[in-house]
Formats: C-alpha cells, structure tokens, sequence
C-alpha cells in the first residue's frame, strides 16, 4: 500500500483515497471538446438531463402507482392526479418528457446522419447510441402501457401482436410476451417491471458505454476535420485558447449547453404545462376495455415512421402476404440504422451540405420519415394507403441505394 | 447568423410534423360536425334525419343492382326464387323510401313547429297544477313541492326501466321548447326514434301526452316554472344541475357520486351501461361534450344517450362541473406554469451571459 502523509484539508483527504483531482481533470477540465461546433452538439447533454429528469419524476410515480388492471388507472388518474400533493406535476413532466425526448434523440441522431458522424473510428459512438434509441423505444413502449387506459391496451395489444406473424414460433412467441393469451394483468406486471428496472438498468450501462466510445475517436466537428487532439490540447493549456481547436468540457463545452438547456427547458415546461394532449392522448383517460376497440389505434408518434412501414404493405406481392412482407420491412426498418457505418461507403467525413451526392440521400429520407410519420397516425383507408405503400417502399429502397450512391460518390470526390 | 438558420430549418420540419400528426390527423379521424344548437326548432335534426335517409336510398338503389345481377347469375330454381324476393323487397324499398322519408321529416318539422308555439304560450298556473298532480305525480316526485318519490330508487328502476326524474327543477334545467315537446312527444323530443321504433316493439316508460291541448302544455310548464327551487351559485349549481341532469344513468367515481338508477337496471334499461364520467372532460374535451350532450345522435348515431334538452346555461353548469371533478389541478397547473416559465426564462439568460463570458475567451 501506498504511503499516506496526513492531510491538511477535507479535500485533501478525499483526493488521496479517490483521485478527486486527476479524476476532474479526466472527466472535465480536461476532456477536450471541439471548439468549431453548433448548438446541435448540445443534444447530448439535453439528453442527459431529460433522461434525469424521467428517472426523478418515475421514482415519485413510483410511490403511488399500482401495477394492478384493476387499480392502475385510478392510481394514475385519482391518487396521482388529484390526491398526492403535485402529483399532477410529475405525471405531466414523466409524461411529456417522454415524448420530448425521442424529439431530442432523433434531432441527436440525424446530426451525427448529417455530419457523418459515425464512421472512420466513430462506429461504436453509433452501435452504441443506436442500441439507446432502441432501448428508449421499449422504455416508453412499456412505459405507455403502465396507466391503462384504451390507448395503452389497444396499442399494447397490436404491438405484441406484431410478433405473431414471425414464422413458426410467432403464435407461442406472443403468449410468451404477455403472459397470457390477451394482454392481461400478467402483461402489465410484467411490463411494468421492464419499464421500472430492466431497461433503466440498461440504459444506464448503455449511457455509460456511450460516453467512453467518445473517449477515443473524440467528438466530431463541423467540418469533419481530424486533428491532432493532444497538439491542440496543449496549446489550450500554454493559454493559446483562440488558437487552440479544442476546448475543455467544463467550464467552456458545458456554459454553451447550460444556455441551449435553459431555451429548452422554456420548451420543454411549456409542453408540460399548457400543452400536453399530444403526449397524453385523451383516448387514454377512458379505461381499458378488452371489449370495446377504439375508432383509431396508433402507437405514440415516435413510433409512427417505423408502424407506417409495417402497415404499408397491404397486399400480397409474389405470393407473401401483406402481412409478413410488412413484417419484414419493419424488421429490416429497425435494424438499418444500426448498419450506417457500413452503408454509408463514401470516406467523405463532412457535413451532408458538401456531399455531392449524399445530401440529396439525407433530404429525400427526412422527408420521407416524415410522410411515414403523419401517415402513420392517419386512417390507412384508400389513397392514405397507397402514401403508406410507396414511403414505405422509398424508405427500403433508400437503403438498399445508400452504398451505391456513396460509393459513387467516393469516386467522384477521389477518396477525399 | 448560421446557427438561427438551423434552428430554423429544425423548426421548420418539427412544426410540419406536429401540424401533420395532430390537428390535421384530428380533423381527419373526426370530421367536424354540426355545432350544438340551443334552438330547438328542429331544423338540424331533419337535416341529419334527410341525409341519413338520402344514404339509405343510395344503399337500397346499389342492393337492387347486386340482387339483379345475382339473379342473372341464378341457375337453380330455388336460389332464383330466394334472390326473388330479396329482390322485391329491395326494390319496394327504394320505391317507398323517399316518400317515408319525407312524411317523416314533415312530421318532424311539425312536432317542433308546434313544440315552439306552445313554448310561446302564456301557461296558466293553477290549471297546470291540477294536470301536474293528474297526470305526472303517479310516477314523478316533487321535492320542491313537497311530493318526493313514494318508493325507492331501486323499487323505481325496477318498476319503470329507469328512475324517474323529479320535476323540482325541470323547468330550470331544461329549455321550455324541449319541455314541451317532451311532454307532447318524449322519444320525438329526445332524438331516439330509431331505439323506440315501431319495428323494434320497445315502448318509452313515459306515454305521450299528445292529447293534450297545447295550452295545457304551456299550463303544465308553466306550473313546473312556478316551483321555488333553492337558487345556487358556482360550484354548488354545477353539482346540482349535473346530478339532475346526468345522475340518473352516470356515475361520477371521483365524485363518489353513483348514478340514481343501479347499475344491472340500467344496463337492461339502455342496453349498455352508461360511462363513469369522472375522466370525461379529458378523455373527451370540452369541445366534444359541448356538441354532444346537446344532441348526441349527431356525433354518435345509435347511441343509448338521448338528447338531454338542456339550456345552455345549465349544459355549461355540467361541463364546469366535469371539469372540476376531471381536472381539479387546472388552476394550480396554469399559475404554477405560469412561476416556471419564468424561473426557467432567468435560468436561460443566465445561462447566455455565462456563455457568452466564457466563450470570450476561446474566440
């Protein structure tokens, strides 16, 4: 063991057992941000206290909620609504900053799309942000069912039965998932224990390994541009700082975020308290009825591009029913993302805007996920169908011309 | 600047996207409707009924060009026989059908006409109370008049199908144009003749006084105007009026108010059980309900719910009144917005001169 010589101070003390010094230094004044960037690198840290926030507010919900059918939708709606003293408060804040965050986690994945953040040494930031989307989706998927309302149960139940169209163990897979032939009270319990422990845990171990994949390759910029790190991080501590490229996470990286959380956070609280019903459906303050189907069934917004291109195929082509080629695409729709790095074949690191041919790829699909997204909400009747059908099909055909489009563009560029 | 420009385009592609998944998803999923209509004259209603009958004849005209053409597919006797007679009957509808239809909503236009000018009528006091206590105390009570119901709600309700409303404040609640015509005709005035047609061999707990003189209408609702009823204000009005007005068949659980009528009665009586509606004003909207209690038949064809006959006044005293129920914090929410808004305003403007002091130093 190493020697100790007695300290001088409380700090003192704490610093020889943890490192409290060279830890801050690691972890913050030390860390090394780019300094050429937008307000869009914020969204990471947005996320960070979004995520705080719905951990917060669930530990008070916690308290009062009964994961019961036969007492959760008083508990939400009496004894937290009306009883517990700022109950409301909590369930609008858990309830908005719900939705709120899958705004803020597509805004954070379509910067790292736009600005190519993901390849040449940055894929594990990806797979590794990639598998939170994922993870965030089953966090609010169970989470939405945890009230029990219509909405809750409708959208449950057409969602589990998604999994029933995989072939032969879809049947068993979907008794599996509920706990019982319909969804039930074993269904809730159950998903009320993923929503509540299993997928917080791993999100926080995800969150984890998300920050250390930026460790290595470091934080893109807006140009793209490598640099050397320690070069640059050294002319910061000469006192170079209009020089140097990089700046510390804190106090520099963090007082530009502090300013684009307080603008959100003005946002964010407007949502909660003067416009809510877009993450709080209505339909969901009438009580489950596994005997009354409401008009419309449509899973939370966030969820509607990836519904849209399960739905979109209607028909049968070449003998394989609507259902599972929809089936097909919705799988294949939640994988893509994941493969961005390899997809995208052009070793152009620059924003979309410079990219010859990249930019129009990235336009047309936002515009794309948007028509899936609003007509993922709409009634799938007549022409709405047909809009469904063939955003659908962009949507699979955009990635299957992805490498093409990008090798292309490697060739026109020259490998720059 | 590069960075408003951004913020814009986000904007841009958020904003499209709420108005894509929102108000215009609404208006698609719920076309909007005819806005509730406090006249009773009946126009709107005979509107509805010509439209609904118009898509029935569309409906008859396309059945007569199916079973014609099943009928030139026919090979078999008995099968042309059958398609036969399906098809007469088709064809017998579409020849009967406009005229049905236009009796009917002549019919109606004359109830209400009549409904009208018997509202219009100066009522006669004490001659509507000798018809009030010959023909409606056998089944009604009169708080306010010192006659409350002779048996209980459940002998009631076993008795008539529902429990029968107590008068006291019928004429304060109720539009007088509503009460007459409820009076001449009850299942005319509450928009159900569909539930209570002759096919259907159903009949209204309460017989049509159509025999009546619409003088002796107009003497009845007179009397019933007459009654002294205890005026209350605010939150106790709002009570009161719901629970005369909706309390016989809605429960309110977050009220611990349940409904006069019990339960397994009423769901024989209305074929359904009527919804708790303690969470109404949200899962529904103000809006909704607006349109709706004045006649629901117009937003929810076949529904149980009959048209209540409210004035505006009290149907606005039931929406307040689900609303403080409903949604008890709505008040506590606003101000407190209101508190946290601004915090948070202070909170970013720091947050900007901070910024801007520190990154002074790295530009």
């Amino acid at each position: 063991m190493a020697e100790f010589k007695q300290a001088d101070s409380m700090y003192e003390w704490f610093d020889q057992r943890l490192g409290i010094d060279k830890f801050l230094k690691v972890m913050m004044t030390e860390y090394w941000i780019p300094k050429n960037i937008n307000f869009l690198w914020a969204m990471g840290v947005l996320l960070t206290v979004m995520f705080t926030i719905l951990l917060v507010s669930g530990l008070f919900l916690l308290m009062y909620y009964k994961p019961d059918i036969n007492m959760a939708f008083d508990s939400v709606n009496y004894t937290i609504m009306q009883e517990v003293a700022y109950g409301w408060l909590f369930r609008h804040i858990h309830a908005v900053g719900a939705s709120v965050v899958f705004l803020i986690i597509y805004i954070h994945m379509f910067t790292g799309i736009y600005y190519g953040s993901y390849k040449k040494g940055r894929e594990m930031i990806w797979i590794s942000g990639m598998l939170l989307f994922v993870l965030f989706s089953a966090e609010g998927f169970s989470g939405y069912m945890l009230p029990w309302g219509q909405m809750s149960y409708w959208a449950a139940y057409v969602i589990t039965e998604i999994f029933g169209g995989i072939p032969l163990i879809g049947g068993d897979l979907v008794v599996w998932i509920r706990g019982n032939f319909y969804v039930s009270d074993s269904t809730l319990t159950r998903f009320f224990m993923l929503h509540v422990l299993l997928i917080p845990l791993a999100i926080l171990g995800t969150i984890v390994l998300h920050f250390y994949a930026l460790r290595f390759p470091h934080v893109n910029n807006l140009d793209g541009e490598f640099f050397d790190y320690d070069a640059e991080a050294k002319k910061y501590l000469d006192g170079k700082k209009v020089e140097s490229k990089v700046v510390p996470f804190w106090p520099v990286f963090l007082s530009k975020d502090f300013f684009v959380l307080g603008f959100f956070l003005l946002f964010f609280f407007y949502l909660t308290f003067f416009h809510f019903n877009f993450a709080m459906d209505p339909v969901n303050f009438d009580k489950a009825d596994g005997l009354k189907t409401p008009a419309h069934i449509y899973p939370e917004w966030y969820f509607l591009w990836s519904y849209e291109v399960l739905r979109g195929f209607f028909f049968e082509i070449a003998g394989i029913s609507g259902k599972s080629l929809g089936l097909i695409a919705f799988a294949v729709a939640q994988a893509v993302f994941f493969l961005m790095p390899w997809l995208d074949r052009s070793p152009m690191v620059k924003p979309a805007n410079q990219r010859p041919y990249f930019k129009y790829w990235f336009w047309f699909l936002m515009v794309d996920l948007i028509v899936l997204t609003i007509y993922g909400k709409l009634p799938p009747t007549g022409t709405n169908a047909w809009v469904g059908f063939a955003s659908s099909i962009t949507f699979l055909s955009l990635f299957i011309a992805l490498p093409f489009i990008t090798k292309a563009e490697g060739k026109k560029v020259g490998g720059k | 600047m590069k960075e408003l420009k951004i913020l814009a385009v986000l904007a841009v592609l958020v904003g499209i996207t709420y108005y894509g998944i929102e108000p215009y998803a609404h208006h698609e999923m719920h076309p909007p409707v005819a806005p509730a209509d406090f006249t009773y004259n009946g126009k709107q209603e005979v509107a509805l009924y010509t439209k609904t009958m118009d898509e029935k004849l569309v409906a008859a005209t396309e059945n007569v060009a199916v079973q014609t053409a099943e009928l030139a597919k026919a090979t078999d006797a008995k099968a042309k026989e059958a398609i036969t007679k399906k098809l007469e009957k088709a064809k017998s509808e579409v020849a009967t059908l406009p005229e049905t239809a236009k009796a009917e909503a002549q019919r109606r236009t004359d109830f209400w006409k009549t409904a009208n000018h018997t509202a219009a009528l100066e009522g006669n006091v004490t001659n509507g109370k000798v018809l009030v206590d010959a023909n409606c105390i056998a089944c009604h009570g009169i708080d306010a008049a010192g006659m409350p119901m002779a048996i209980s709600n459940a002998d009631a309700a076993a008795s008539y199908g529902v429990v029968p409303p107590d008068l006291s404040s019928a004429a304060t609640i109720y539009d007088a144009k509503y009460l007459a015509a409820f009076i001449a005709s009850p299942v005319d005035a509450m928009h159900i003749q569909e539930k209570y047609s002759p096919e259907s061999g159903k009949t209204f707990p309460m017989p049509s006084y159509n025999w009546m003189q619409p003088q002796e209408i107009a003497d009845v609702v007179a009397y019933l105007k007459s009654l002294s009823v205890k005026k209350l204000e605010g939150k106790e009005a709002h009570k009161a009026t719901f629970e005369a007005a909706c309390g016989r068949c809605h429960s309110m659980q977050y009220a611990k108010f349940e409904s006069t009528t019990p339960a397994d009665a009423l769901k024989t009586y209305m074929g359904t059980t009527p919804p708790d509606l303690s969470q109404y004003i949200k899962s529904r909207g103000e809006h909704y309900l607006h349109d709706f209690i004045n006649d629901p038949q117009a937003l929810l064809a076949g529904t149980a719910m009959p048209r209540v006959g409210l004035t505006e006044v009290a149907q606005h005293d039931v929406i307040a009144y689900m609303e403080e129920i409903g949604d008890p914090k709505k008040d506590e929410r606003i101000s407190l917005g209101i508190y946290t808004l601004a915090f948070t305003l202070v909170f970013a403007i720091l947050g900007y001169l901070w910024k801007r002091k520190i990154w002074s130093e790295v530009h």
